[in-house]
Parts: C-alpha cells; structure tokens; sequence
C-alpha cells in the first residue's frame, strides 16, 4: 500500500470521497433537471434557517450519532454491525415498558431508567448475533440483516397485539404522561420552539466522549481494537475474542437502543409501529464517513441531520426533489467512503509524491 | 372436502408465483457468490430491476424492452459492484448495503420526477407486461378430475418468466457441475489463486459471474413490476432480496435445493395472505407476524449450525490480490 502522510490519510482521502459522493448526488439532481446549488441553499436553510428547522436537525443528529457510534464500536472490532435499526427497535420496547410502568412519576427518575432499560433490551438484541458469531460461527453481517427483519415482525406482534390498549385504531402503545416524558429543550430554550430536540441530545454528546474514552483510553478499547486489526494476534495476546465479540455487539445495540430514548422518550411519549424509520441505517453511512471517530462520527451525524431536515424543507419547496434523493445521497457517501474508500489513494499518493522512507535510504 | 382442494390448489399457485423472484434472485446469488462475491445487494438490484423494467416498459409499451432494461439496470449496478469489490478491492458488504441505499433511494427519487405520481410507475396493461400464456390441453384437460386441475390451475397460465425461472435451476446446475467454466467459476470461489495460477483471470471470471448475476435478478426485478404487478411501487423488492440470501445461505449454494428453499419460503408467504386472523383447533389463532419471522428465524438457526452446517465458498468476500 503505497504511503499518504497521516494528514491526508485522516482527513484530506475521506473528505474527498464524501466531496465525490456529493457531486454525483448534485450530478443527479441536475439530471432530472434541477438546479443543486439552489438545492443546497434550501436545505441550509431548513437546517439553520429557523429555531424549530435546527432543532430538528440536533434532534436528528442525536439520533444518528447513536446509531454511529453503534455501527462504529462494532467495527472497531472487525464487526460489521448492520442491526442498529432492529436495535433501536427492540430497544423501544424497554423505554416504553419502564416508562409505562412508572408512569405518572417525575421524568428525572424516569429518564435514568429509560436509558438503562433501552440499553439492556437493545443490547441483548445485539448479543445473539454477537454470540452467535463467537460460539457459532454464524456472521454477524448476516445475522444483523436477519435479526432486523425479525424485530420487525416480533414488534409488530407486540405493538399490535399486546401494547395497544383496547379502543385505539393506530398500532401504537398507551402515551406516558406529560411529566415522564424526557423533557424537550424548547421547555428552556425559546429557540427551538415546535422542535423536538430534547434532553436525549446531551445524552448523545456524552456517548461520544465515552467512546472516545472507552476505545483509545481504556484496556478495553486495546482489546477491541486489537481484536479489530488482527484477530490472531488478539488472540495470542491473551485477549478473548470470542467474549469480546459478545461484549462489543451488546455495547453497539446499548448505544442503538438510544435512538428509542430519544423517539419514544422524548417525542413521541408512546411506542408506534415503525417509529426508528431507517435512522439505525444512517448510522452505517454515518460510521464509515466519520471513519470510527467519535469526531467523525460527530460532524457526518451533523451532516446527515442538516440532510435530513434540509430534505424535508427541500421536498416542500421544489416538488422535483423527494425526501428520497437524501438516501441517494446517503447511498453515495457509503459507496465512496466505505466500499471505494481506497480509490483515490493511489492517485493521492503520486500527487503527494512523498519520497518513500525506506527507498530514499537506499 | 372439494373447498379443501381448491384451498389447496390457488395456496400453491400463489408459491409458485412467490417463490419466483425469490428463486431468480436466489440463482443469481448463487452465481457470484460461488465465484466469491458476496452479494447483499441483491435486494437493491431486484429494486432496480423492477424500476427500469415498468419505466421503460410504461414508455415504451413492450414488455420485452421493459425487460432488458430492467437487466440493464441490474448489470449497472452490478458494475458498481464490481469495480468495489473487484478493481478496488473494497468491502463487498459494504459496497452491497450501499448499492441497496442506492436503489430505495433513486427508484423513488427517478420515479417521482419522472412520473409525478409518488414514486409509483403508471399502471401498465396489454402489451406493456407479460401475461400468462395457456399451456397446450390445459383448457380441455381442465375437467379430467385433480391432474387436469392441477395442469390448469399450477402448470398452465403463469407468464414466461416464471417457466424461464424454472428452467434456471437444471441449467444452473448444468453450467456449474458439468461445463468448464462452472468448474472455474466454483474454483474461482474456492480458491483464487489456483485460478490465477492456471492462467486464468480472476477479475474476468469474477465478472462474468457478476453480469450472470444481474441477468437473472434483473429478470427478478422485472417479474415484480411487469409480470406479476401492474406497475412499480415504492420499495416493491420488500426484503426479498434478503430472503433470496438466506435460501441461498440455507440451500448450502446448490442450485436444486435452492429451488426448494424457495418454494417453501414462496408458501409460508402464500400461507401468510390465507391465515390471517383465522383459528386453528388446539393452536389458536397463529401470528401472521410469526410467519413472515419464520424464514429469518429458520435461517438464524441453520446458520448456528442447529439444523447441519451452511459452510459458504471459501473467498466469498475476500478480495483477491495479485502477488506482487
């Protein structure tokens, strides 16, 4: 593999795969004849324009950032995790069973609770591929998929059949009170009025500073990074790599499982059919954008929530453009960061033209 | 006791009408993966597929051009793949989720600025698909009691696709166990550098396979839109794609088993449509939900090597690299 000094390799190769996936997303709108620049200029402004269009956008980005940093965790491990979405899902259904249970209670003893409840029933929805990968031999990637579409059906059957309460017509659970919902932050903040941004988002910033802590500042992390680049290796160090793969997974549908803190704790206040909606599979495009880093990951869930919000705005104000061209655009970025990701090194490299350490010895 | 056998006749009609795009898809997987190329974008291509062939199909009026682009769209995003997975020696998983992406976003995307109507294609009749064609005798047989019956109602009146699909199975099996590329195409899967070092390419073979792949789940898509529906509708491939992976994964990349596979899963999903809210004597009334899980759960459990071991081609998903 030829050599890129580690500025480029850290920032200049990644941030010309996403320029990349974002002009062919612009090549394509023009090709349905629409203006892209305009498009962009719509979009920023439904993301920031407004109090309630960015408090959708950090309401979206906390959403993202988990669902990262779940995709994230895994592969630092050499996992590739694409169950966050069936993650979050299951993971609603410990938020709403805390919270009904305690219903009617202050919110800041609900809110802990909420967390730690989610987190347990996301991650033992992570676990069983993650252990079935490590005793088994089964993939994770495959399983993941599966387990997806089981959550699906299971949740669909629960929502529909156990959660509604008798007289309902929607397929969702009974509301929780006003006073146990996790609190919205336009209760405190004028801004971001009509927004649903709450509390949850805080929650987000501290997970990035826990993986960040967790992965390059712990034992722990070690492990799972050793067990990331060399498996063998890991093993020889005296690592477990079949209890760390179970560990990691759980880990990965914990942080999945906050996507439903913030939906079903904070927003919507009940369980409803479907309510993740594609949010844990952002989180793929958003961990490989971010390369893994809590930072990455921090500013592409920024950039997917200024896609998302930006979209809905879009989609209102120029009727040839659907929500949809923002899974294109999200479709790109994994395609040219993830898949292609090595792409450009070499014609990087000879441009750089940095003289070979072990060559200008010669 | 007659009601019964209808029942029984229209439930494995509509399998055999299920388990068609899953079957061609199913084949198709089958060919890249044995020449060790993972291919989870086969959900995205089936989308694909469906889009291209009502869109062309819709503006054209010929459901035979609707077909071939429905295949062209396929071979471009197997290209995509390919230049992933093969020239760049990307994540093949990866390259395969994104394709998916791709495909959920740009079908509705094309769609509604193509045809204004929220991502739906216009409805298509006559000639703009394909219909089903009345096998010799089947009328005149039709009276002879349960084999004219099961001659007219399950062999006679699919659409062509369907036969092709069929068909696909002894070919499959024929191209891979008995010709010299299939010996190359499962070696090259196997192991790729005996290929490489027999003189052969892999990156060639490993493309030959990808576009085979694309016909067939292009002729998947297009079965979707054209032959079994009336048009395209947002996210028609509906996890099929998947559920043609885990047959693949479950018939251990044999073709005949695969076909099986197939048609089981094509039944639980026929048998869903007929229970829903029925009651059984001792069991109750089953969750239509339970059913749909079954197939995923099955495979989970194969996978966990509960019921016999699923061991994949040995490359599939490794990037091969010429020594230097």
């Amino acid at each position: 593999m030829t050599t890129l000094p580690r500025w480029a390799d850290v920032v200049l190769l990644p941030l010309l795969n996403v320029v990349l996936a974002f002009l062919v997303g612009g090549l394509i709108v023009l090709a349905v004849g629409q203006n892209p620049i305009e498009a962009v200029g719509i979009m920023l402004y439904g993301a920031f324009g407004y109090g309630s269009g960015f408090g959708y956008t950090l309401y979206y980005t906390t959403d993202f950032i988990f669902a990262g940093l779940a995709v994230s965790l895994a592969y630092h491990a050499g996992l590739f995790n694409i169950g966050p979405e069936g993650q979050a899902y299951v993971g609603g259904l410990g938020v709403i069973l805390i919270g009904l249970a305690l219903n009617g209670t202050h919110w800041a003893i609900v809110f802990p609770l909420m967390i730690v409840c989610g987190a347990a029933f996301g991650a033992f929805w992570a676990f069983i591929p993650g252990y079935l990968q490590a005793k088994r031999g089964s993939h994770v990637v495959i399983t993941t998929i599966l387990f997806n579409f089981i959550a699906v059906s299971m949740m669909g059957y629960i929502i529909s059949r156990i959660l509604k309460p008798a007289g309902v017509n929607s397929d969702e659970s009974a509301p929780l009170d006003a006073i146990t919902r996790v609190p919205q932050l336009r209760t405190f903040i004028e801004l971001f009025k009509n927004s649903p941004v709450n509390l949850t988002f805080f929650l987000a910033i501290a997970a990035l500073f826990f993986v960040y802590w967790l992965i390059w500042r712990t034992k722990f992390g070690y492990a799972v990074r050793a067990l990331g680049n060399n498996p063998v290796a890991a093993n020889y160090a005296g690592i477990s790599n079949q209890k760390m793969i179970m560990i990691v997974m759980a880990l990965a549908g914990a942080f999945a499982a906050m996507v439903a803190v913030n939906n079903v704790g904070g927003v919507q206040g009940r369980l409803i059919l479907n309510f993740v909606n594609g949010a844990g599979f952002v989180g793929i495009a958003v961990a490989f954008m971010g390369k893994g880093h809590p930072i990455g990951v921090a500013l592409s869930a920024l950039l997917f929530g200024i896609l998302y919000q930006g979209g809905q705005e879009l989609a209102f104000q120029m009727p040839g453009i659907t929500r949809e061209m923002i899974v294109t655009i999200q479709a790109l970025v994994i395609l040219f960061t993830g898949a292609m990701g090595d792409m450009l090194r070499g014609p990087l490299s000879r441009i750089l033209a940095q003289p070979d350490p072990v060559a200008g010895a010669k | 006791m007659e009601q019964y056998l209808v029942d029984i006749t229209l439930i494995l009609d509509s399998t055999i009408r299920l388990a068609v795009p899953l079957l061609l898809a199913c084949l198709a997987g089958l060919y890249s993966e044995r020449a060790g190329i993972v291919d989870i974008g086969l959900e995205g291509k089936l989308l694909a597929g469906a889009f291209a062939a009502a869109s062309m199909s819709a503006v054209t009026g010929s459901a035979w051009l609707g077909l071939l682009a429905g295949i062209g769209a396929a071979l471009m995003f197997s290209g995509i793949h390919g230049l992933a997975s093969i020239n760049f020696k990307g994540n093949q998983t990866i390259s395969g989720v994104a394709l998916n992406f791709l495909a959920a976003g740009l079908t509705t995307f094309l769609g509604q600025s193509w045809f204004q109507r929220g991502g739906y294609t216009p409805q298509l009749s006559g000639d703009q698909r394909f219909s089903p064609i009345t096998l010799p005798f089947a009328a005149e047989l039709r009276e002879v009691p349960v084999l004219g019956q099961i001659y007219w109602e399950l062999i006679s009146g699919h659409n062509i696709i369907t036969y092709f699909a069929f068909l696909c199975v002894p070919a499959t099996a024929f191209i891979l166990f008995r010709t010299r590329f299939g010996l190359r195409l499962r070696a090259v899967g196997e192991n790729p550098k005996a290929i490489d070092t027999a003189g052969i390419s892999v990156t060639l073979l490993r493309y030959q396979a990808l576009i085979i792949t694309a016909v067939l789940v292009g002729i998947g898509g297009a079965y979707l839109s054209i032959a079994q529906s009336a048009g395209f509708n947002n996210n028609m491939s509906a996890g099929r794609g998947y559920i043609a992976l885990a047959a693949l994964i479950f018939a251990k990349w044999r073709p005949g088993p695969a076909l099986l596979v197939c048609l089981m899963f094509g039944f639980l999903d026929a048998v869903q449509f007929r229970i829903q809210g029925q009651s059984f004597p001792i069991i109750g009334e089953v969750p239509v939900q339970a059913i749909q899980a079954l197939p995923y759960i099955l495979t989970v459990v194969l996978l966990a090597g509960f019921i016999g071991r699923a061991v994949a081609p040995k490359a599939a998903g490794v990037p091969y690299t010429k020594e230097r």
